[in-house]
């Protein structure tokens, strides 16, 4: 065919007209663009049948009850539980980030074994066997009062078998990481001679009085606390916040009163001058009257904390102060609180005493939207430690610590260099511990260091036998309420998914180290797995706790009326100033709590971490918060490379100005500065605030009193 | 124009109480583990750091100790456009249809696959909802097992952000349908946020039917584009006439002050109905 102007016009324009027509030509585009989105490494999520399982968060004391839904049993998302009563559907953005603990390829994955300076994986039957014999060891050489343990809490069938373990042993050294509970403990016996501790109805109070206690940065149970303070408007209730930087939980307050740093006992025993030397305590609620010291107490209060002696101390007026005690007192359900941050500190004894000693003249004990003393838990009954002569006879020996202290502890453990043997479990104290140096030191020096723990942290760093431990959502495990909370809940952790890798749940593991030293220790676990053990020694809660997930074991105000001794207030304890020399460090740096920084045994998931403003961490640095004027008399502006000096360290850090934060102090945050090197959402960013603060010792509760060191800030 | 000619037209939108939201962040993370966010090894450069739901932090800007605080969590607004018609900012300007606005649910869509990355969007979004992926997204070795098979992962070069949880919606209609119901009650569908806020700070329903909490909360008014008509609820940027589904409530007067920007002495005048009508 011959290709004329004409028909090569017309095939032209039949071709063009054709490819406009056809849909070949958008098909393909659409196609490619598909194709150039369709790469192999976008992952695409299997689907699958839905499903939920219910289980109970441990992260912190929380307990919050978790709802995780599951495709075709694949967990992939964490929900709150809508029917707990702990938290009634709410959840923290920790809780929601369970799932990347859970994945974590930093996790450890199977048993190690440290050679030298590097760890070994051994199988679990070696490192069960290694255990068993050093420990054997240690206590056929009549050491065994030489072993230790420290776990995170102190309640619950894990830290119980632990706790067991070691005494079988025969050992006290049985520790739990010290919170603001060991010190309200300690508080209630000097005043109330009773052992349990306090949790505060702030649901049902309308008059809640915060010293520095950080309600909504995630202290004691921190969504039940949310719920309680965001039901605030519509119950009509008060949160009066006292503290020196304007923390959230003072921005949220209906007042905010700053305090001069460490002056919260000051101003509640101004407050409580005011009350009583007006009246207007709460004389109805005492049948019996008050208890010994009040007459010294009215004594000592008038002649040293009149409001203008507390308006010197803390920086207040002194009419603020008056008013604040007599809206304190008259409102219908008042509560006072002490434990600052989160609590998950102890605290100076004065201070918690100071502000109970509000609590004991507003009539609120074991009442409706008070504070109420509650016995310590006890659902979980044992048999008695079998134990022969070795065990017996080290048993004799008191512990190193006789308050309890975990800091006193290591303390003890690093002067002397006596412990042969310390188990850790969950818990870690070299990085969640102040003057974390010296305590890393001290574990460094320990002969044998067991830790059973999920994460390669900083204390796990330096064990000699790891022993992997499920994560909270592939674990049994009983969670008592505590942290706080006045009514009492014990939720059940169950798995939700089979072990991603090859760890076992402590109280497993545990069980299998007894067993393996057979004799009076072995026989001291007559339980084949430890959910057996659990179901034995949770009793009649175990219907409930298997039933429904968890079981309420107190809903309403113990029924006591404890009388009050005021003696050891009336004594007017001094006040533990914060380590350091004004002259040497003129400004005084805080902790500064953050509800999206995990700050205690966990270090933060890569979605918290995501979270944290750029004012907090940026890039590596960490920023430190100062008043303008604090950064002026310094010489520094907002982003400035400083270096911070406390009497304990120096870090360098970058300067963040921030109006709401009282000229003269600097504030840093908790939880950050994590040495973990496979884990790169956490490792080195920023600097651990307990680098740079030691534990200032209070002679009264044998615990680390002092929140805050004396520092100085310079440019870099 | 209105797209569902099948019964009445939802409306969904969000009202949060800034007076109870305390910003511990729990709706960020609710978000991305419901929408397979991903995240990065540094996160703390803001303008590249994926969140749909962003807290934000401001102040009164006054010194101590008068100083006070506010977070503010910001979603997508699922803007109406002007006359609330449906010509969002973003959707305005999109030319591959990538992003629209459906007229039955007033949600604001994002079609990762019809997204080419011209990033227009973000450009025109005045509240800084959108964000671009720089990077293909990468899960830490065996983290990509918790991926929602809800929503699908994004890849390099394409814009996200807030959908308002919509396969949520579907799921919840997909059941009604099953049940043979006409529509969903409110319950059945309540964006991740809002589930997880433990403070209850964040109230999520439809706009357009009087019995549901967030219509009750701020009385969106029907003859002025859903402007509030309780006047302590306001919406981000009022005076552009993007029309947010997303409102605000504040007992505070400076908190809603900083809602728009005003001239000196405008407030004033303005303070009870944020600027003009829309008519």
């Amino acid at each position: 065919m011959k290709i004329d102007r004409r028909s090569f016009l017309g095939l032209g324009l039949g071709a063009a007209a054709g490819v406009a027509v056809s849909p070949a030509t958008w098909k393909l585009m659409d196609d490619s663009s598909i194709w150039t989105q369709n790469w192999s490494w976008t992952p695409v999520p299997r689907d699958g049948e839905v499903t939920f399982d219910n289980t109970v968060c441990s992260l912190c004391p929380g307990n919050c009850g978790l709802s995780v839904r599951k495709i075709d049993g694949r967990p992939v998302k964490i929900e709150g539980r809508a029917d707990y009563p702990v938290n009634t559907g709410g959840v923290c953005l920790h809780g929601v980030s369970g799932l990347q603990y859970l994945y974590d390829p930093s996790r450890i994955k199977t048993p190690l074994k440290r050679t030298g300076d590097t760890f070994e994986a051994i199988s679990w039957d070696d490192a069960l066997e290694l255990v068993a014999t050093k420990l054997a060891e240690i206590k056929d050489a009549g050491k065994a009062d030489r072993i230790a343990c420290v776990t995170n809490h102190g309640v619950g069938t894990i830290p119980g078998l632990f706790g067991r373990f070691v005494k079988a042993l025969g050992s006290n050294n049985v520790y739990a990481m010290d919170t603001m509970d060991k010190t309200w403990e300690k508080t209630l016996e000097k005043m109330h001679g009773v052992h349990g501790t306090l949790g505060f109805d702030l649901e049902n109070s309308d008059f809640v009085l915060s010293f520095g206690t950080g309600l909504i940065e995630g202290w004691g149970s921190p969504v039940s606390n949310f719920k309680a303070n965001s039901s605030r408007k519509e119950r009509g209730a008060t949160l009066v916040q006292v503290e020196p930087r304007l923390s959230n939980t003072a921005a949220n307050a209906d007042t905010w009163i700053a305090a001069k740093p460490n002056t919260e006992a000051d101003l509640a025993l101004g407050m409580a001058n005011v009350i009583i030397s007006n009246n207007l305590y709460n004389t109805g609620y005492y049948v019996s009257g008050f208890g010994p010291g009040f007459d010294e107490l009215t004594a000592m209060l008038k002649e040293n904390y009149s409001p203008e002696a507390v308006a010197q101390t803390t920086g207040i007026k002194a009419a603020v102060i008056v008013d604040l005690a007599k809206r304190f007192v008259k409102a219908g359900a008042p509560v006072a609180i002490a434990g600052k941050g989160k609590g998950a500190t102890p605290g100076s004894m004065r201070e918690f005493a100071a502000v109970h000693l509000l609590n004991c003249l507003a009539g609120n004990i074991n009442t409706k939207g008070g504070a109420w003393i509650l016995s310590p838990q006890d659902y979980d009954q044992w048999p008695a430690v079998e134990m022969d002569d070795a065990a017996s006879e080290a048993i004799e020996k008191p512990a190193m610590d006789p308050a309890g202290s975990v800091a006193g502890f290591f303390a003890k453990a690093g002067a002397d260099k006596s412990v042969e043997a310390l188990l850790i479990s969950d818990a870690n104290p070299c990085f969640a511990l102040a003057d974390a140096q010296a305590v890393t030191k001290a574990v460094q020096d320990i002969p044998f260091v067991v830790s059973f723990s999920s994460f390669m942290d900083e204390t796990t760093q330096l064990a000699d036998v790891v022993l992997p431990s499920h994560t909270f959502l592939e674990r049994t495990e009983d969670l008592p309420s505590g942290a706080g909370m006045a009514r009492r809940v014990t939720g059940l952790a169950k798995p939700v998914i089979d072990p991603v890798f090859n760890t076992k749940n402590p109280g497993d593991a545990i069980l299998a180290i007894a067993k393996a030293m057979e004799g009076t220790v072995g026989d001291s676990f007559p339980w084949e797995s430890y959910e057996e053990c659990l179901e034995a020694v949770t009793g009649d809660l175990w219907s409930d706790l298997s039933d429904q997930g968890y079981a309420a074991v107190q809903e309403t105000p113990p029924a006591t009326r404890p009388s009050v001794d005021f003696t050891f207030v009336a004594q007017n304890p001094a006040p533990i100033a914060a380590e350091g020399t004004e002259a040497d460090f003129a400004l005084i740096l805080v902790p500064l709590d953050n509800v999206r920084i995990a700050a205690g045994s966990i270090a933060s998931s890569p979605f918290a971490v995501k979270t944290v403003a750029d004012t907090v961490l940026l890039g590596k640095d960490v920023l430190v918060e100062m008043n303008p004027e604090t950064a002026k008399a310094n010489k520094l502006s907002q982003g400035d490379l400083a270096v911070i000096e406390t009497p304990r360290g120096k870090a360098t850090v970058k300067v963040n100005l921030f109006e709401g934060i009282m000229p003269g102090v600097v504030a840093m945050v908790k939880g950050l500065g994590h040495a973990m090197d496979e884990n790169r959402y956490v490792n080195g960013k920023g600097v651990n605030i307990n680098e740079l603060m030691g534990p200032v010792m209070d002679a009264d509760s044998g615990l680390d009193a002092v929140w805050g060191i004396r520092a100085k800030i310079s440019k870099a | 124009m209105k797209q569902d000619k099948h019964g009445k037209n939802h409306k969904f939108g969000m009202v949060v109480d800034l007076d109870k939201c305390t910003g511990c962040g729990s709706c960020m993370v609710a978000c991305m583990s419901e929408n397979n966010v991903p995240f990065k090894e540094d996160e703390s450069n803001k303008k590249d750091s994926l969140t749909w739901m962003r807290v934000y932090k401001i102040t009164n800007g006054k010194s101590f100790p008068e100083t006070e605080i506010c977070y503010m969590p910001r979603p997508c607004m699922h803007c109406g456009g002007k006359g609330d018609h449906g010509h969002s900012p973003c959707v305005s300007v999109c030319p591959a249809v990538a992003t629209d606005y459906d007229h039955s649910s007033g949600i604001v869509s994002q079609i990762y696959t019809r997204c080419f990355g011209c990033r227009y969007c973000m450009g025109a979004c005045p509240y800084h909802a959108r964000y671009f992926n720089w990077w293909d997204p990468k899960w830490p070795e065996g983290m990509e097992s918790y991926l929602s098979p809800d929503v699908s992962p994004r890849m390099r070069g394409v814009v996200e952000k807030c959908s308002f949880c919509f396969h949520r919606y579907q799921e919840a209609r997909d059941l009604a349908y099953v049940e043979e119901r006409d529509d969903i009650e409110e319950q059945e569908y309540q964006t991740a946020c809002t589930q997880a806020c433990p403070a209850g700070a964040i109230t999520f329903g439809d706009l357009n039917n009087p019995d549901h909490a967030v219509s009750q909360l701020v009385e969106p008014d029907a003859h002025n584009c859903g402007k509030p008509k309780n006047p302590k609820a306001f919406r981000l940027l009022e005076r552009l006439q993007t029309n947010p589904k997303v409102y605000y409530v504040s007992e505070r007067e400076w908190v809603r002050k900083a809602g728009d920007n005003y001239l000196d002495g405008e407030w004033e005048k303005v303070k009870n109905n944020h600027g003009k009508d829309h008519g």
